[in-house]
């Protein structure tokens, strides 16, 4: 365990080691400097600028100061926005990224998971074609169509509706903002059909298989009630390749709020990741990157350990390994 | 005999059954080659060979509309604006520029599939060369290579994608490139595993023994055998490939202008799609439909590919 615990995390290290230098080598390809705008700077400003910021050293200098900065948590100051740093930046918004995205590893989760489960058990029959239906659609439709979608039906068709039945005199499902509980239903659903379209299909066969295995029928066979063989001998263990899912659906859905959040007005970390290639803001841009992909990696690692301890045949493996 | 052993047996009931052995010989089925016996497992598959038809419908159609059309791509008409559908001869309707919605979806059919094909292709380049060459040398070879593409995986490609984008102008041959640095390691992985165990089978060494060398071991013994997986993991790069081009276009970082890929007209229409739901639903179909059809196609070539995994 010990073993695999370590490769794993001398792995993410290096990793990450990769991102932040292809993230550093790769703004200093940028096209035009920060200081270039509408505005006509002094050559002696522009020196001063960059001695302030520390551009005019050489290029090994500024990477060891860039890495010396990483390690104390320091990501700089944004060059667009005048006197903030990109720490503050994140700190601010990207508790919306995060809420958004775990709403909808929740609603992800728990619906594929009920959708699985419901089409394991009625395989072949109505129930099992309509779970591969929606399987299919939420694996094909980009979140962005189908943020659009219900952004028009419920969101605009549907309150309007209601707005004429009941009198209201708001929108029933808000389009844009991120305030009220009603403000935090269309996003993360949108965001995470696609979560749960893939859980559903990889529950349903891994459902399929272990309802097919020997203990299985030795537990109908004993008399146990279906309920029981269902819940207490079948879900268990169906559901660990769902969890070694989890890492990399993680990563997916938060990289999905990019769009998700431009479409539905949510003031969290996607929008400015977007903004700061467009306005060359590139501590920002670099630091979000480097932030994102930290984080990403290490939610990874997190399900891989969390993985090990929950499946005790992985723990023996990786003594062997 | 004994007691028990009594038998009451008449001969006449029985028949004596006297075996042609050329019959035994005989072949009842037609002798097929793989591929053509993965044809004809395809073709049963009727879902897939419909949105087979739908493709290549889409991929004719994607170079010969936008050349025989009336209208242009860019052709704006400042009287006709947002027209909906079939109004004044336009099929699908004019954006909010008064250019003619039928065009643009064709030419971004064009776009958005050129720039999914060439990354499935260089998927399949970079991933089968890789692949191929850590799972045949193996040992230590094999043990940098895969960690390498440990380390490349872990990188999360849409943020590399949209810095490269920053990076590069934002285009067609950016979604390219981001593919050639990182979105080969499925493939690769998939045809390194296969290589594994191929090379070590019976008939590989007795190849090895008769003299055959690398090359010749490479091209005629383990090629044929990756061969499947390769199609199949290819046509499901498309699908992500266009995924990719479609979401960096709805963020603003797709195609330039004028050109129009499907991603960039979602996003285009997306301003005002409250007032005009057509111009975005239109492209949003198509996407859908076509992602839909290359995953659909995917599954049934895998099926028809590998008669071992199916049940």
């Amino acid at each position: 365990m010990i073993r695999y615990l370590t490769k794993r995390i001398i792995l993410s290290i290096v990793t990450l080691l990769v991102l932040i230098t292809a993230t550093f080598l790769l703004m200093q390809l940028l096209p035009g400097d920060p200081f270039t705008g509408e505005k006509v700077i002094k050559p002696e400003i522009l020196e001063n600028m960059k001695e302030k910021y520390g551009l005019d050293k050489p290029l090994y200098i500024q990477y060891f100061n860039y890495l010396k900065n990483l390690l104390h948590g320091d990501l700089g100051d944004s060059l667009n926005f005048k006197n903030r740093s990109v720490n503050a930046i994140i700190s601010e918004s990207f508790k919306y990224s995060f809420e958004l995205g775990l709403r909808a590893l929740i609603f992800g989760i728990i619906g594929g998971l009920i959708i699985g489960i419901i089409a394991s058990i009625n395989r072949g029959k109505f129930l099992d074609s309509i779970s591969i239906f929606i399987a299919v659609i939420g694996v094909s439709v980009p979140s962005f169509i189908i943020g659009a979608i219900i952004q028009y039906f419920l969101g605009y068709m549907f309150s309007a509706y209601l707005k004429e039945a009941l009198g209201l005199t708001y929108n029933f499902f808000p389009i844009t903002g991120w305030e009220s509980f009603w403000h935090k239903l269309l996003p993360p659903f949108a965001l995470g059909m696609s979560a749960l379209a893939s859980i559903s299909r990889l529950m349903r066969s891994s459902m399929l298989e272990v309802l097919g295995l020997d203990y299985i029928k030795t537990a109908k066979a004993k008399g146990l009630t279906s309920k029981k063989v269902i819940f207490k001998h079948t879900i268990r263990n169906a559901i660990i390749p769902v969890i070694t899912y989890l890492g990399p659906l993680t990563a997916m859905l938060l990289t999905g709020t990019f769009v998700i959040e431009q479409i539905f007005d949510i003031p969290g970390l996607g929008k400015h990741f977007v903004d700061s290639v467009r306005t060359n803001d590139y501590t920002l841009l670099s630091g979000l990157t480097i932030f994102y992909g930290a984080f990403l990696i290490s939610a990874i690692v997190i399900v891989d350990i969390l993985y090990g301890i929950i499946d005790p045949r992985i723990r023996l493996d990786g003594k062997k390994g | 005999m004994g007691k028990r052993g009594e038998y009451n047996m008449d001969l006449a009931n029985f028949d004596k059954i006297t075996m042609n052995l050329e019959d035994k010989e005989q072949i009842l089925r037609p002798s097929m080659g793989y591929w053509k016996d993965s044809f004809r497992r395809f073709k049963e598959n009727k879902i897939a060979v419909v949105l087979t038809i739908y493709i290549i419908i889409l991929f004719f159609g994607s170079i010969l509309v936008p050349v025989f059309s009336s209208y242009s791509i860019s052709d704006q008409e400042l009287m006709k604006q947002n027209l909906s559908i079939g109004e004044e001869g336009h099929i699908f309707g004019t954006d909010g520029f008064g250019r003619d919605i039928f065009v643009r979806v064709w030419y971004g059919a064009r776009i958005s599939l050129f720039i999914a094909f060439v990354a499935a292709f260089v998927d399949l380049i970079i991933g089968v060369l890789y692949g191929g060459i850590s799972g045949y040398f193996g040992g230590k070879v094999d043990q940098i290579m895969t960690r390498i593409i440990d380390v490349i995986q872990a990188i999360p490609f849409m943020i590399f994608a949209i810095l490269l984008a920053a990076i590069l102008e934002p285009g067609i041959f950016t979604i390219i490139i981001a593919y050639a640095i990182l979105g080969w390691t499925n493939m690769a992985r998939q045809v390194r595993g296969l290589v594994l165990q191929i090379k070590n089978q019976e008939y590989v060494l007795a190849a090895r023994v008769l003299g055959a060398n690398s090359r010749r071991i490479m091209y005629k013994h383990i090629f044929p055998n990756v061969i499947g997986i390769v199609v199949v993991t290819m046509t499901l790069t498309i699908p992500s490939a266009m995924f990719t081009e479609a979401f960096l276009s709805y963020i603003g970082l797709g195609v330039p202008l004028p050109q129009a890929s499907w991603g960039t007209l979602a996003s285009d229409a997306a301003g005002t799609f409250i007032s005009y739901p057509s111009q975005l639903f239109i492209p949003a179909i198509f996407i859908s439909l076509t992602i839909l059809s290359f995953n659909l196609i995917g599954d049934a070539l895998r099926d028809a590919l590998d008669p071992k995994l199916r049940k």
